[in-house]
């Protein structure tokens, strides 16, 4: 156990340095950050004097290391737009994206839970049918398409629901469908095979055979079992979210980390964008290994794998 | 027997996926020619009409006009162009990358399978859509701007397949016999591994498909993808957007082309992948 957590660990590392080096190599792309900082007017000796000050005349090693000692105290430079440190920008708003994340993961999993148990039990028969037509349509329709037409009809025209801003848990619910939706299809699908793969099985028969009620043998012990594959996977879901939270953010104008960062991409404010990466991929590294951590606390047999 | 023939016979081929993927191509490659109106023709007089079966609507345009009176049909049409380019060069480019890489990888392993691999888990480990955002951020928007944003997302998905069907297939018999034989690597390579995961690359291909163009719109609805005055399908939905409560066609009919086009692909792809490997089947 100890030497794969030291693994993963590792690997996690690896991975945050990848996205800082695609990061800093994004930003020598985007061109000279001096042009953007001067007045149009400056002169050569303006030019050369930013430079050094930032620091962007040494040699590119350098100024990599230099980037990565910032990165590390969590400093991306100052926002263009806000004239303030652009991580703290973020993280001020990443509870919101992290709520909304969490509201979504929780509509995916009320939808595919029982939908995959009921397909697996009453496999072939219409609630079978009706969560494969769910799961194609899910894979089918972008989330930000589904967010307007859940604004069109339940908002606008039946006004059930808010559609834009947080005030209340009310707001969340629209925005949690729309980002929920995607996943729902993979998960009913997961659970519904390891389903008749458990329901087949030895100890499920011996419990029918013992006279345990059928709601018991299903919902109880095969569930119980039958969830460790999807449980796997619901870490990536959410990590995946949170990625995807960012276009569903501009559909119902959810103030998260999203928003900000494709604002900033429309503003040209690079460091907003690098921080928001990193950010994403760092929450992205930490919930994976969080998930693959507690596989052991789900599933014992895995423990001592 | 008997058994296996029904479930054989039950496969039929996604008829209606193949219509849908080549009324789309045809719109891509003729659709100037049968389209109603030009797609960024102005009619301020016949702004905001209806489709044609509400009161209203007319014929001459069937799916209704946005807020400059443009004929939504000509322009889901004109979109359906954007989507089909940007997806056959995304896919060609992500899978000759990607499957170019893998089977690099699964064949020599060693240091050339340990760099690629850790490329792989490097780009796996960067959620897309941030990501996306980075390289919007830096490169000129546009379909070239797509098309790599995609190409970078989607190449470890053909990579990390392709790199796992090599793994085994450089164990079986024939390759061993190939080898002793004195047949050089990259005879081996282009001979016998690549015809072998020709398949497997078809269905990633029309399995992404699908996915290119849902990603596609997503960036142009952003506004960081397809630039007006080009037509995307994304764009209009952006377009629609500010008038969702006085014009419900417009967020409506391109969203139906998106998600035509991938219902289609992904039942095509589904179709295929159970054709070429039947032992993948799902009950």
């Amino acid at each position: 156990m100890r030497a794969y957590l030291i693994r993963r660990l590792w690997q996690g590392a690896v991975a945050v340095l990848g996205a800082l080096l695609i990061v800093f190599v994004a930003q020598r792309l985007a061109g000279d950050p001096v042009a953007l900082l001067l007045p149009m007017d400056a002169s050569e000796e303006d030019f050369a004097a930013m430079r050094e000050a930032l620091g962007l005349d040494r040699p590119l090693p350098v100024q990599f290391v230099v980037f990565l000692r910032d990165a590390f105290t969590g400093d991306f430079g100052e926002s263009y737009q806000w004239q303030a440190p652009a991580m703290p920008l973020l993280l001020e708003r990443l509870p919101a994206t992290l709520e909304l994340a969490l509201a979504g993961l929780v509509f995916a999993l009320l939808l595919a839970v029982p939908l995959g148990v009921l397909s697996a039990v009453y496999r072939g028969r219409w609630v079978d049918r009706l969560a494969k037509v769910l799961a194609l349509l899910g894979q089918a329709m972008p989330g930000f398409w589904v967010g307007l037409l859940l604004i069109l009809y339940l908002a606008v025209r039946l006004q059930w629901l808010p559609a834009f801003g947080r005030e209340g848990p009310l707001h969340l619910v629209l925005p949690a469908i729309a980002l929920g939706w995607y996943p729902v299809a993979a998960m009913t699908r997961t659970l519904r095979s390891s389903m008749l793969d458990i329901l087949d099985s030895d100890y499920i028969r011996t419990g029918r055979v013992m006279g345990l009620p059928e709601r018991t043998v299903v919902w109880r012990y095969a569930l119980r079992n039958a969830a460790v594959p999807l449980a796997t996977m619901i870490g990536v879901y959410f990590a995946n979210m949170l990625g995807g939270a960012f276009v569903i953010e501009v559909v119902f104008a959810w103030p998260g980390v999203g928003r900000a960062v494709v604002d900033a991409v429309f503003a040209r404010d690079f460091p907003v964008v690098q921080a928001g990466v990193v950010l994403s991929a760092v929450i992205f590294v930490v919930v994976n290994l969080l998930v693959d951590l507690s596989y052991g606390l789900i599933d014992p047999r895995i423990r001592h794998g | 027997m008997a058994e296996r023939h029904t479930s054989v016979n039950e496969r039929r081929p996604p008829v209606v996926s193949c219509v849908v993927l080549g009324l789309v191509l045809l719109c891509a490659v003729a659709g100037p020619w049968f389209a109603p109106h030009e797609a960024s023709e102005i009619a301020l007089a016949e702004s905001m009409t209806p489709p044609f079966w509400r009161t209203g609507g007319s014929l001459d345009h069937p799916l209704g006009t946005d807020m400059l009176g443009r004929d939504i049909l000509s322009r889901i049409i004109a979109g359906a162009r954007v989507s089909v380019t940007v997806a056959i060069y995304a896919i060609a480019l992500s899978g000759g990358i990607g499957a170019a890489l893998g089977i690099s990888a699964g064949y020599f392993g060693g240091i050339v399978d340990a760099v690629i691999s850790r490329l792989i888990d490097i780009q796996m480990s960067i959620p897309a859509i941030p990501l996306a955002m980075l390289f919007a951020a830096v490169l000129p928007p546009g379909e070239g701007m797509v098309i790599t944003i995609i190409v970078l997302t989607y190449w470890t998905w053909y990579a990390r397949i392709v790199r796992g069907e090599v793994l085994s297939l450089r164990e079986r018999d024939f390759i061993t016999v190939a080898r002793v034989s004195g047949v050089s690597s990259p005879m081996i390579l282009i001979r016998h591994l690549t015809p072998n995961v020709l398949n497997t690359l078809l269905v990633l291909a029309t399995l992404q498909f699908g996915s290119v163009i849902v990603f596609e719109a997503g960036l142009s609805f952003l506004g960081l993808g397809i630039q007006p005055p080009q037509v995307s399908w994304g764009g209009m939905l952006a377009d629609g957007r500010n008038f969702i409560e006085v014009a419900w066609w417009l967020i409506t009919m391109p969203g139906i082309a998106i998600m035509a086009s991938c219902l289609a692909s992904n039942l095509l792809g589904d179709w295929l992948r159970d054709t070429f490997d039947p032992k993948r089947r799902i009950t």
